[in-house]
């Protein structure tokens, strides 16, 4: 049924940390490639090496420039450069699911993850409408809908190490910008992250109260005008002198030299 | 959004032939026998033809009895249900005034009342969208109900009904677009908001996440199509509504040339029905977009 559980066991999702994210694109690749080997059908690519390539992806990193407004103590504030992460929120009130004519798309008592019953899905894409986040690819080769599992075929697999059993893109940060845990539980390491740095939801007006959160970054570094090697760098060579001074300023005025350096 | 052909031609046509059978069903106009056959053949082409055509954009046509199954929760599925039963009845009633010259009066008026129920089923898959504000409005149901009202009143020969629907669908349509246009505004959805960075300055996409295009794009941001908007509107209401007015009042006599107008005014309407349409999917913006700087 594509009716929402009213609550879940567990709310596991992802935290993604705006500070720290370098915008490397691996968790994009390592998504890609986990997820088009396992679970489900493989995510395709159309026209891949041609003009025009495109495919599915369940994770996208978007680069957005914040511009803060000038103010007395910041007359002229630079803007920030921030790399932004986006796959499925898990939503707790997601639409996507109780849009879905034929119950292929569903939410998870035990753990609140959102998943596609590929072989019910008639990839009609009315859930990829109602998603806000742009979290759902209809895959044109499948004719099914994908989206992130948050690696459901690891996080319990018993034939993966244990540090192996998180979301691929989790595993791969190197920046260590996503973690993974269960929101529901205060206790637990996401959710103190999430009350310590003020973790907000995307687009709360929605009404669909994702349980993956961002941390926000932190304000840029404010060094006014301190520049500890500037000195070192200051220019060496002063206005030349004596044979080299007359030197110069005969060879600026020979016509069609333009007035170049005076070194 | 995309204006998806299958789409536009299926809920163009499936509103009118279920309009039709609104009229049809409550004994409008009462016509027997090979009339009757005309008229409920038309309906019924309509009406499956645009049924049809909408399963072309599925990506598993095959697996489409599926979704008869989630009608608790989906208003998707409870258009199939409602289009089925519709069809059904109405089948029923069309045997009875084909074959017998017979009013099951009843029955007539469960059909006529799931035929307008599809068409309201339909127009919630759209207004039930909040990430698509033009959308996700009360005028959304209205602007279909009485577009199909209207269309099928025409179809179904009944002047005098057909020239009051045709004035109340061309003042929803104008609603429409008069909310619609601040409906993205009001909705309070902008790029602060969709990246929670908002409150710190003013943001701006600085780089997509890939150099290509992709399935949310290709879907959600239709920004070519929006260009000719106002001249498409001005067109779809002429053809869709003050045409076949027109048609319809011109005070002429004779049969033949009365007939004759009569058809030209479901020409127009229809080209126009298609017109406003296509409007309806090119100028909806889906909230998505903002992630890409675009909507
Ligand atoms: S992010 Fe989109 S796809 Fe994921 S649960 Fe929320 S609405 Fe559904
Ligand atoms: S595309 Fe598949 S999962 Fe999505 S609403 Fe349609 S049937 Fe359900």
């Amino acid at each position: 049924m594509t009716d929402l559980p009213t609550t879940t066991d567990r709310k596991l999702g992802l935290v993604i940390d705006l500070d720290t994210c370098v915008g490397c694109h691996a968790c994009v690749i390592s998504c890609k490639g986990w997820n088009t080997e396992n679970y489900g059908a493989p995510l395709s690519d159309q026209d891949p090496y041609g003009a025009d390539p495109s495919g599915t992806f369940l994770n996208r990193v978007h680069s957005f420039e914040v511009q803060p407004a000038p103010c007395s103590a910041q007359p002229s504030p630079t803007a920030q450069l921030v790399h932004f992460p986006k796959s499925c929120l898990h939503c707790e009130d997601a639409p996507c699911v109780t849009v879905c004519p034929t119950g292929a798309s569903y939410k998870r008592v035990e753990d609140g993850i959102v998943l596609v019953n590929e072989s019910d899905c008639i990839g009609c894409g009315l859930c990829a409408w109602s998603c806000p986040y742009g979290a759902r690819e209809l895959d044109l080769a499948e004719g099914v809908m994908k989206k992130c599992t948050l690696c459901v075929d690891r996080i319990y697999n018993e034939n993966l190490p244990e540090e192996d059993r998180v979301p691929s893109c989790v595993r791969t940060c190197p920046a260590g910008a996503r973690h993974f845990g269960d929101l529901g539980d205060p206790t637990s390491d996401v959710s103190k992250l999430v009350a310590e740095r003020g973790g907000m939801d995307l687009m709360p007006e929605q009404g669909t109260r994702p349980v993956n959160k961002y941390l926000p970054p932190r304000p840029k570094d404010q060094l006014g005008d301190i520049d500890v090697l500037a000195p070192l760098l200051a220019p060496v060579a002063e206005e030349p002198k004596g044979f080299l001074g007359w030197l110069d300023k005969a060879l600026d005025a020979l016509p069609g030299n333009s007035s170049g350096g005076s070194n | 959004m995309h204006p998806a052909p299958s789409v536009i031609v299926f809920t163009t046509l499936s509103g009118l032939g279920f309009g039709l059978l609104f009229f049809l069903g409550l004994g409008m106009p009462g016509a027997t026998g090979g009339v009757a056959f005309v008229f409920f053949a038309l309906a019924y082409a309509l009406a499956v033809g645009g049924l049809l055509a909408s399963t072309f954009h599925l990506g598993h046509p095959e697996r489409a009895w599926k979704a008869f199954t989630q009608w608790r929760s989906s208003w998707l599925s409870r258009e199939g249900c409602a289009a089925v039963a519709a069809l059904l009845i109405m089948g029923l009633y069309a045997i009875g005034r084909i074959f017998y010259a017979a009013d099951w009066q009843f029955l007539g008026g469960i059909g006529a009342m799931l035929s307008l129920t599809t068409v309201f089923t339909t127009s919630m898959i759209y207004a039930q969208l909040k990430t698509i504000p033009r959308w996700n409005m009360a005028l959304v149901p209205v602007k279909f109900l009485t577009f199909a009202l209207a269309g099928g009143a025409l179809l179904a020969g009944q002047e005098t009904l057909a020239t009051w629907l045709l004035l109340i669908a061309g003042a929803v349509a104008l609603a429409y677009w008069q909310r619609g246009d601040r409906a993205f505004a009001t909705a309070g959805s902008d790029i602060g908001s969709a990246t929670g960075l908002g409150d710190r300055g003013a943001v701006r996409a600085f780089e997509p996440p890939h150099t290509g295009s992709n399935y949310l794009l290709r879907e959600f941001v239709h920004v070519v199509g929006r260009k000719h908007s106002l001249k498409l509107r001005v067109i779809g209401v002429s053809l869709a509504f003050v045409l076949p007015l027109l048609f319809l009042l011109l005070p002429v006599s004779g049969l033949a040339l009365k007939h004759t107008l009569a058809g030209l005014a479901v020409v127009s309407h229809i080209a126009g029905v298609f017109c406003c349409r296509w409007l309806f999917f090119a100028e909806a913006e889906h909230v998505v977009g903002l992630y890409y700087g675009k909507r």
